[in-house]
Formats: structure tokens, sequence, C-alpha cells
């Protein structure tokens, strides 16, 4: 096991330069230069000025220079400050995490426990109306595009009903409320975002957990159970079940991507506080250091929840680890 | 399943034929300002009522989905080609180039495509050829998987052992054997890919990155949809029910190609 992740921890590090070298790339389309805005806000700079500004930025030496000094800086964190309020980038990004990683926890719970019972049971009873009406259901939450199932909710629930906050984390009054109230009013604020992004996940998952399981309804060791004797429920929940659920966890891994750019869309509809509508906030104002920085660490996020998910599938399923190793 | 790829490509047909002919059909120009018949609600005058600027949101619709579309196909065609140079190398030569360019998948697959496209999009500037570019650009890998992977299984087959025999150049085999032999999942995956570009079009369009008013795009009417929460129902309601059955047909056509396939 020990070697199996040491393997794949050096597996990580030409990724890492590479998404690094890629990032660096893409700062560089920039037409002009990441001086041009502040000598935009200043005209009346002189060209010493603009010299010594192109020292700051380390613009007058050659690329690979810059990319070398540009890394150094990235390894201890430092990301610059942002353009919009001079606030160092990744203080601005810190703050914005547990928003975010809240409502993708909550999703994900939601999720998982919905998306379960529906895959077992329309696995379990193939071809029934259960299993033809979800199959519809999950090609509908396929196609739904989630802002707009978010302005059709808006519509009824905050406007037509009033049952529900349009947007914002918190009320106004937040900070007179008492514990319990500032809870509820939290609640209150997040029901519709979660819902939202869980609607993309609902479908997925669903539809995976039904193939996986009806996968391993179909081996050997099911009809053996089967011929032994065993009660329906035993062979399902105690045999089929558990195997299903073992490539979950690869696809868990997978899906930080998705929920980090899902993250964007929903995040500003709602004006929730978080990394998405950060991120939204600064490509609308070309604040290029946070820009950098998020898709840099989003990278990052995304190669690590590959590699947990890998390290995990090759925890419970011990033949990965001992095979070749090539996945 | 054989019914969810001909519902698919029913669906698909008619709104490409609507797309296409939309200035036939509408009675109204898509930029045709009224102010006498603002924020009108559906009625047989205006059969999906009409926007702030007094426009006729069916005419909008129709143009929209000739935006959106085209940009779904042409950075799904863009994609396609990508993927499939990139994946036919690396399945037929082997070795290191193939090792070096599924790397380079690899790496492209860890940056979340939505915050690469945004960031993309924060820097060239948001155009309907940018954006088709760009979402080009970032969504080949999987294509590019798909095709080295059939690759790999056709390369030791007799025929192909045959055509080499005869002494046919690399080139020769790859385009005329290996390509047109592995095309069956590539065209699944470009069906579902057009359902995926369009989802990121109309996301992007809506958060005022993509397409700009006044060019009409499903996601950028939705924009005004926000702005009119609780006034102008039909505004938020019709624009996503054609993404939603866009995608829909997409989706059932790829999904009922691939059982075929299989």
């Amino acid at each position: 096991m020990l070697n199996y992740i040491i393997r794949r921890l050096i597996g990580i590090i030409p990724l890492l330069f590479g998404i690094t070298i890629i990032s660096f790339a893409i700062i560089h389309l920039a037409p002009g230069e990441p001086t041009t805005q502040q000598e935009f806000m200043t005209p009346r700079i002189s060209s010493d000025t603009r010299a010594r500004l192109a020292r700051l930025y380390d613009l007058d030496k050659p690329l690979h220079i810059q990319y070398w000094h540009w890394l150094k800086r990235f390894i201890c964190l430092d990301f610059g400050r942002s353009l919009a309020d001079g606030r160092r980038v990744i203080d601005k990004i810190l703050e914005r995490i547990p928003v975010t990683l809240t409502i993708n926890i909550l999703a994900l719970v939601l999720i998982l426990s919905v998306s379960i019972p529906i895959g077992v049971i329309s696995a379990s009873k193939s071809g029934s109306l259960f299993d033809k009406t979800s199959t519809i259901l999950v090609f509908i939450g396929f196609a739904l595009p989630s802002f707009w199932i978010a302005l059709l909710l808006m519509q009824l629930f905050s406007v037509k009903l009033g049952w529900l906050p349009i947007s914002g984390i918190k009320s106004l009054d937040f900070e007179y409320l008492s514990w319990s109230g500032k809870l509820l009013d939290l609640i209150h604020h997040l029901i519709l975002p979660v819902f939202v992004s869980s609607i993309g996940g609902l479908a997925g998952f669903s539809r995976y957990i039904r193939q996986n399981m009806l996968e391993v309804l179909s081996q050997p060791y099911i009809t053996a159970a089967k011929a032994k004797g065993l009660s329906r429920h035993q062979v399902l929940y105690r045999h089929a079940f558990p195997n299903a659920l073992l490539p979950l966890v690869t696809i868990l891994g997978l899906s930080v991507p998705g929920l980090l750019g899902g993250s964007v869309i929903f995040e500003s509809i709602f004006a929730l506080p978080g990394i998405g509508e950060l991120f939204y906030r600064a490509v609308m104002m070309r604040d290029y250091n946070l820009i950098m920085a998020e898709v840099v660490l989003g990278a990052i996020l995304t190669m690590l929840g590959n590699l947990t998910a890998d390290i995990a599938y090759a925890y419970v399923d011990p033949r990965i680890r001992y095979g070749d190793g090539s996945r | 399943m054989k019914v969810s790829l001909i519902i698919g490509i029913l669906i698909i047909l008619i709104l490409s034929v609507v797309a296409i002919f939309a200035p036939l059909i509408c009675p109204y120009e898509p930029s045709a300002i009224d102010q006498d018949s603002l924020l009108m609600s559906p009625s047989s005058k205006h059969l999906m009522g009409t926007d702030t600027l007094g426009r006729d949101l069916l005419t909008r619709i129709l143009y929209g989905g000739r935006i959106s579309l085209s940009i779904g196909i042409i950075a799904v065609g863009i994609a396609t080609v990508i993927g499939i140079i990139l994946g036919s190398i690396a399945g037929f030569y082997g070795r290191w180039i193939d090792s070096l360019i599924m790397r380079f998948v690899d790496l492209m697959l860890c940056f979340p495509t939505f915050f690469l496209i945004l960031a993309v999009v924060a820097i060239l500037g948001p155009s309907i050829f940018n954006i088709m570019v760009i979402i080009g650009l970032t969504s080949w890998m999987g294509t590019a998987r798909l095709i080295r992977a059939e690759i790999l299984s056709l390369k030791e087959r007799e025929f192909i052992l045959a055509a080499r025999a005869y002494g046919a150049s690399p080139l020769r085999i790859i385009l005329r054997h290996l390509i047109p032999n592995s095309i069956g999942p590539v065209l699944v995956s470009a069906i579902l890919g057009i359902a995926h570009a369009v989802l990121i079009e109309s996301g992007l369009s809506f958060l005022g990155l993509g397409v700009q008013p006044p060019i009409p795009s499903w996601g950028n009417i939705l924009i005004e949809a926000k702005s009119t929460l609780g006034i102008a129902w039909w505004l938020a309601l019709y624009p996503g029910l054609f993404i939603l059955i866009t995608i829909l047909g997409f989706n059932l056509a790829g999904e009922g190609l691939r059982q075929k396939y299989e």
C-alpha cells in the first residue's frame, strides 16, 4: 500500500509542473502587460517609473526567469495582490472557502442519500415502472441548466410564495439573532442553493449506481449466492450493494472540477460569498492575479481529488495495488 | 433504447430546421424594438410574449438557437478534430509519443474546464469566435482517449497487418483504415459533446461572459429574466425550456447510438 502511495505521489510531480507551466502560459496570452492597467489608471506615468514597474514585475527578464520567480513565489502561496482592492489574493481566497465547502458538503449528503436508494432500487427492479420513471427523470436532470432551474425556483419560492430569501447567505439582521436564529437563517438561505447544486449530481450518481449495481448483479458470485438459497434481500444488500459502491470512491474524487465550475454559476446567481463568486468577480474585473491563483489552485485540487480517489480505491480494492499500477 | 435514438434525432432535426429557417418563420426581426408592446405576456400576436424592449421573445429564441447551436457544433468539431489527431498519433506510434500525449491529456483534465474557459475569456474577451475556439480547445481530451483505445485494439488486427504488409504508409493506415473503423464511439462522444457545449455556452452567456447582446443566445436572454423576476415569467421559462429540450435531444440521440454500437 505504502509503495503504491509513494509511486502515485512521485507521479504527480510532473503534473504539478505542467499545471504551473500552462497557467503561466495563459497569463502571457493577455494582451499588453500586467502593468498596463496600473499605467492606465495613472496616465502621466514617466518612462522611468514604467521601467521600475517592469522591474517590479520581472518584465525586463527573459521568460524562463520570469517563470522561475513566479514559481518560487507560488510555492510560498504568494499570488500577489488583488488588482481590485490591493488585498493579498491568498487571504481573499481563504476567507471564501467555508461557504463553498459547506454548500458542496451539504449537496453531497443530499446527493448520496437520494441517489443511492434510487440507483439500487432501479437496478434491482430493472425494467419496472420505478426504473423507467427514474431513468426519464435522470435524463431530464442531466439536461437541466442549473441557472435556469435556479431562476424558476427563485420565481416560485422567493417571489411568488415568499417562503425563501432570494439571495445572499444571511439576512440583514443576522448579527442581532440568537444562536439558533442564526442557524435557522443560514439554513433558510442555503435550501435553494444546495438543492440547485445537487441536481446534476443526483442524476449522475443515480445512473452510475444503477449501472454498477446491474453489472455486479450479472457476476457469477451473485448467481452463486442465489443458488446457495440466500434471500433476495441478502443477495442484494449483503453481496451486491457493497461491491457496487466501490467505484463510487473514484467518482467522488473525479467530481471536484465539476463542483468548482458549477459553484461559479450558482454562487453568482444566489450572491453567495464563496470561491466561485469570487472567481466570477475576478473575471468581470480582469483581476489577473486572482484569476490565475484560482485556476492553479483549482487544478491542484482536482489533481489531489484524483489522487485521493485512486488511493482510496486501491485501499478498498486490493486488486489495484497489487496490479501493475498503471492506473 | 431504439425509441430514445429516434426521439433524440427528431428533436435535433426539428430544432435545426427551425433554427435554419428562422428568418422565414418569424414575422418579427430579432432586434426590432417596439416600445408600445414591452413586457407583454404570451398572446396570439406574440406567442411567447415580449422582453423589456418589446422584442418578440419567440423570434429571439429562434435566432438565439442559430447562435447557440452553431457554437455547440463548431466547438465540438474543433474538439473532435484535435482529439482524433492526437489520439490516433498516440495510439498508432505508441512508446514515448504515446506517453507524452497521454500525460498532456491527464494534465488538461486537471483543470476545472469552466475555470479555464472563464480565465481565457477574461483575457481574450468574450466573442462568438473566441467562445467556440475556447470550448473546442478545452474539450478534446475524452475523444483523444477514446480513439487511442480503439486504435490500440485495432492495430494488431489482421487487416491492419495486411495493409502494412502491402507497404501502406502510416498516414494511409491511420486515415484509411484505423480512423474509419473507430469512428463509432467518437460520433457518440461528439453528439454528447454538443449537448455539453450548448450548456457551457448558455452558462457563459448567462454570466454575461459569452455571446454579447444585442446578439441573442439562449443564455443571454435569461439575463433579462433575472432582472424581471416576478414580473415576466415567460422570459425565464421559454429560453431555458429550449436549452433543456436541445440537451435532452442530443443526450438521447447520443445514448441511443451508444447502445446501438455496443
